[in-house]
Parts: structure tokens; sequence; C-alpha cells
């Protein structure tokens, strides 16, 4: 019987068919799924702080609304992915405490420091455009909710990395004291945008089985590569260089060369050395505990509202 | 007291003569709340002119798992499609 039902599953997974929330499914895939979609709904909403601490001080009103409006979209695209994740069995609650507990990861890009008002565009146009890379497959991830929420989040990404790069061009336009400032912030973010896409395959634990179970469409170095054969022509449109004198177009593949992020980084970042973060996992903290009055009263008023059971019956 | 608020299904029409179609969940403590909560995650860019909100708990569905045996009744009526009937190609209008 458990066969019959592993075979149906591998069947519709082979022909490109979604598996939805009450089809079985093996319990890896769930776990895997759970995992993922979990880390990810992390990362949208732990991913509003850096760009945030910019809200109060961006330079215009255009700029300052068109900020609220995209670290908005990070939340709504959280709650996207926690309600895949919901489909799955997982329980709201339970994933935030993890969250703030530290016992579930988010995206390290986020562990790094906003320092100047160029960050925001440069986070618009890289890790963003990064984010693309690494989502635009997962449109067509084998788990339907997962794929629906992509497809949903996809078309609005393409809205953040497009006003990144418009805030560049007009900095470039501006001083040479801005140019600059888009210049060293292009310095900082490079190699941590690369290293979104995660370990080289070769370390890669996870890739082979969710690449079998179309949970993932593309390796890490697929996708790494990719993103550096997009990035040159916008870095060369906009005036400025990336910090990797290993980068040349490689005229027999076909690509570019590049040199290797450092990794050493990358894993002391994940394992929690990163600048900040402490500080991104303490502040979702405080405001998941501070909204617990509003939680709690909302609930209350909710109760109080409600039509009374013995009058319905 | 649990503050867990319960789950909604969310429902969208996305512009006048188009049905609501399921668009995804979120949790909010009463109904005038998941439609304000649901107007803010779902329709951030115009996607709705109406939107449905309903209890998750409320919501009786088939199962994918059962999908031939609660199906079969329609399999075998091809009769109900009009491709089933054959008509000589030079009646016009059928």
């Amino acid at each position: 019987m458990a066969d019959d039902l592993e075979l149906r599953f591998e069947r519709t997974v082979q022909a490109e068919a979604r598996i939805e929330p009450r089809d079985w499914m093996p319990d890896g895939y769930r776990k895997t799924l759970i995992r993922q979609i979990a880390q990810h709904a992390h990362s949208e909403i732990i991913g509003m702080q850096p760009e945030g601490n910019w809200i109060s001080r961006a330079p215009s009103l255009r700029r300052k609304a068109i900020l609220l409006a995209k670290v908005q979209d990070e939340a709504g695209h959280g709650l996207y992915l926690y309600s895949a994740t919901e489909t799955l069995g997982a329980d709201r609650e339970d994933l935030t405490t993890k969250l703030i507990e530290g016992r579930q990861k988010y995206s390290s890009i986020f562990n790094y420091p906003t320092l100047t008002f160029a960050d925001v565009g440069v986070i618009g146009w890289l890790v963003d455009g990064a984010a693309i890379c690494n989502q635009v497959p997962l449109c067509r991830t084998s788990y339907g909710p997962y794929a629906r929420a992509m497809i949903r989040i996809c078309k609005e990404e393409s809205f953040h990395q497009r006003q990144g790069y418009e805030l560049l061009m007009t900095m470039m336009r501006g001083t040479q004291q801005q140019r600059d400032m888009v210049q060293d912030s292009v310095n900082r973010w490079w190699w941590p945008a690369l290293m979104m896409f995660g370990p080289p395959d070769a370390e890669s634990t996870n890739t082979e089985q969710s690449m079998a179970w179309r949970i993932k469409r593309d390796t890490n170095d697929e996708l790494r590569q990719k993103f550096v054969n997009m990035s040159v022509p916008q870095a060369e449109a906009l005036g400025v260089t990336f910090p990797d004198p290993e980068l040349k177009w490689n005229e027999e593949r076909g690509q570019y060369d590049f040199g290797s992020p450092d990794w050493d980084e990358f894993w002391q970042v994940v394992k929690g050395g990163g600048v900040c973060n402490e500080q991104r996992v303490a502040h979702r903290r405080k405001a998941h505990e501070d909204g617990a009055w509003v939680r709690e009263a909302a609930a209350a008023h909710a109760a109080k509202h409600a039509p009374s059971k013995e009058g319905a019956a | 007291m649990s503050t867990t608020w319960p789950l909604w299904e969310v429902f969208v029409r996305g512009k006048r003569g188009l049905n609501h179609v399921h668009v995804g969940s979120l949790h909010a403590p009463d109904a005038e709340m998941a439609l304000r909560n649901a107007r803010d995650v779902y329709t951030r860019r115009n996607e709705g002119v109406s939107i449905w909100v309903v209890p998750a708990t409320e919501i009786t569905a088939s199962s994918p798992d059962e999908k031939d045996p609660f199906f079969a009744p329609s399999g075998d009526k091809v009769y109900r499609h009009p491709t089933f009937y054959a008509i000589p190609e030079d009646v016009p209008h059928l």
C-alpha cells in the first residue's frame, strides 16, 4: 500500500504535475519543504530590517514612499510563505518561536549592516537580483502552494530590483562623493550576494535529493554563474566595477569566469558570527513580544463579539 | 487564553465578470480583521475588486487521494460532451 502511494507520488513529480496539500507525500519531502519554505519566510521577515533602517532617513518623499512599499512587500512575501508552510501542517506560532530562539535560519545576507543610503539601491539591484535568480525556477517547484507563492513573489520582486537600479543610476549622475558611495556599497555587497546561492555544489548536502523531488530546479553553482552573467553588463551600464580581479569573459565557455567567495566568512555568518546576527533576531523577538498585548486584545474583542454558541443552537 | 488567531482562507475576485479564486490564507481574530488583512496581504496592486474570507475549519474538501473513485461517476459519461455526437461537416451552426 505504502509502495503504491510512493509510486503515485514519484509519477506525479516526474510528470511535472504539482503535489497538493492533501496528497500523500514522503516524510522527508514534507520535512525538507517545511524547512526550506520556513527559512525563506524568515528571510523575508528579517529582510525588512536592513532597509527599514533607512525609511525615516530617505532623502525625499518619493524615495520614502517607494522604500515603505518595498518593505511592506517583504512582509507580504513572508506571509505568503508562512501560509504555504501551514498547508504542510506547520504551525505559525511554532515557526516564529523557532526563529526568535535561533533554531531556524534565514538568509545570511541580512546579517550584513546597511551603512549608507546607497546600500538601499545595491540591495534592490544585487540582493533582490540574486533572490530573483533563485526564485524564478522555484515557480516550477513540485509543491503547488510553494510554486504559487513564488509566482506572486517574483512578480513583485521585479519592482524591487528596478527601483534599486534606478536609485543607483540617480546617484551615479550626482556628485563624485555619491558615485564613490555607490562603488563602496557594491564592493561590500558583491561577495555576500554571490554567497546567497549557497555553498558550492560539491559541498551542498541537500541539493541532490531536492533536485530529484523537483523542489530545487537548478544547482547553486548554475544559479551563481547565471547571476554573474546577468550582472556584469548591468554594472558596466551603471559605471561601477565588481571587486573581483578574476572576473573576465571566457570566450570558450561563453560565460564569465569569476573568483570564489570567502566560504570561511560564509560559514562564520551562518553560524551566528555575522555583524548583525544578534541584533536582527533580538529586534524580531522584541517586535513579537511588544505585539503580544495587541494579539490578546484582538482575540478578546473577537470572543466578546462572537455570536454565542447557545444562541445559535 | 490562547492568542493564536484562527486561520482564514482567502478568495479574490480579480475583476468584474470573474469568479472568486483561492489565493492563500492568513490569521485574524475575526472576519472583519481577516478582510482587512486580506486586502493588505493579497491585493496591494489592484489584484481584486471583491474578497471572501472563510474560516479554514469550515471548508469541507474532497481528498485528492480519493480522486479516482470520487470522480468516477463522470468518467464514463462521454455523452455529456458535444464531441460525442457525429454531425456531418456540411450542417451549419451546430
